[in-house]
């Protein structure tokens, strides 16, 4: 089993990497980029077949070590 | 006086630090390995370096804030130990929550290395006791990610709690409320991202960071 996380900074904290990332679209000529958000992915191969208990571990991982919850959010995919 | 430094895999400054605790203590610091899981007994300091721990990977601090030591630094500094980290060692103690809040990625994205001036926020600190609240030092800093962040209720919780330590004197890095280091809620522990065991000789170009060397000491000495 897969598992995907998708780990972004919280909306309202500034992301000065997806910043730096529009201002280098705009330098190359792409217009009309009004914002980039910068994250990250992790992808995770989990033994088992139970997708609930996936969930749920993947929930405490995220908690403790993946995002930091001061200033990220998660999303968890579970395939 | 007797202080351990935790040296992480891409620790960088523990020697740096381990001379200050040593030229302000008299005594050799303990140089403490990540994966013990205990502090040495009799310790009155413990030291979290500056550098890379872990090469940064995740984030910065984040695999160091997992490390068995890290338990033991958060057990002591729970028990009223005093406990100070610089640069990488103030993020492993945000990310590991011995203090609150996070530090980011620099605004501008630059590293930024360069010798600072700090205000010094508030002289009520076993750290900050030989300076004066409202002073200048200059101390330099040497990070990419340092600009502090925490949500409003923290923030007003250590802007109420007097516990906003240093301040930087212009904003380098983004820093909510220019902030450059925090103390815990009993005071006992200090993070800070610029780096005083680098201004505590003549030789360094600077000699501000040995108040706060001494300000331990003499904590320490009337404890």
């Amino acid at each position: 089993m897969k598992a995907t996380v998708h780990v972004m900074l919280k909306q309202g904290v500034l992301d000065p990497q997806g910043e730096a990332v529009r201002h280098a679209l705009g330098t190359l000529g792409f217009d009309g980029v009004e914002g980039v958000r910068q994250g990250k992915i992790i992808e995770l191969d989990l033994a088992g077949e139970d997708r609930d208990a996936a969930q749920d571990q993947v929930t405490r991982m995220c908690e403790k070590l993946l995002a930091n919850t001061v200033i990220e959010s998660y999303r968890i995919e579970i395939a | 006086m007797r202080a351990a430094v935790i040296v992480f895999p891409g620790s960088n400054c523990d020697r740096d630090l381990a001379v200050a605790f040593e030229a302000f203590g008299g005594q050799k610091p303990a140089m403490v390995w990540h994966k013990d899981t205990e502090l040495p007994a009799g310790i009155d300091i413990v030291g979290v370096p500056g550098g890379f721990s872990h090469g940064d990977y995740l984030r910065c601090g984040a695999i160091a804030a997992q490390a068995p030591i890290t338990r033991a630094v958060a057990d002591f500094a729970a028990r009223g130990g005093m406990v100070l980290g610089i640069c990488n060692g103030f993020q492993v103690l945000t990310e590991s929550g011995i203090l609150p809040g996070a530090l980011m990625r620099n605004a501008g994205i630059k590293f930024v290395c360069k010798p600072v001036p700090l205000e010094v926020v508030t002289a009520d600190s076993p750290f900050t006791a030989d300076l004066e609240a409202g002073s200048r030092i200059e101390i330099p800093v040497s990070h990419h990610d340092g600009n502090y962040f925490a949500d409003a209720e923290v923030l007003a919780r250590l802007k109420g709690e007097n516990r906003i330590a240093f301040r930087y004197a212009s904003d380098i890095n983004g820093s909510m409320d220019r902030i450059a280091g925090v103390l815990s809620e009993n005071r006992r522990v200090l993070g800070m991202m610029p780096h005083p065991e680098r201004a505590i000789d003549p030789l360094h170009g600077g000699t501000d960071g040995a108040a706060i060397f001494s300000s331990i000491m003499s904590s320490l000495a009337t404890a």
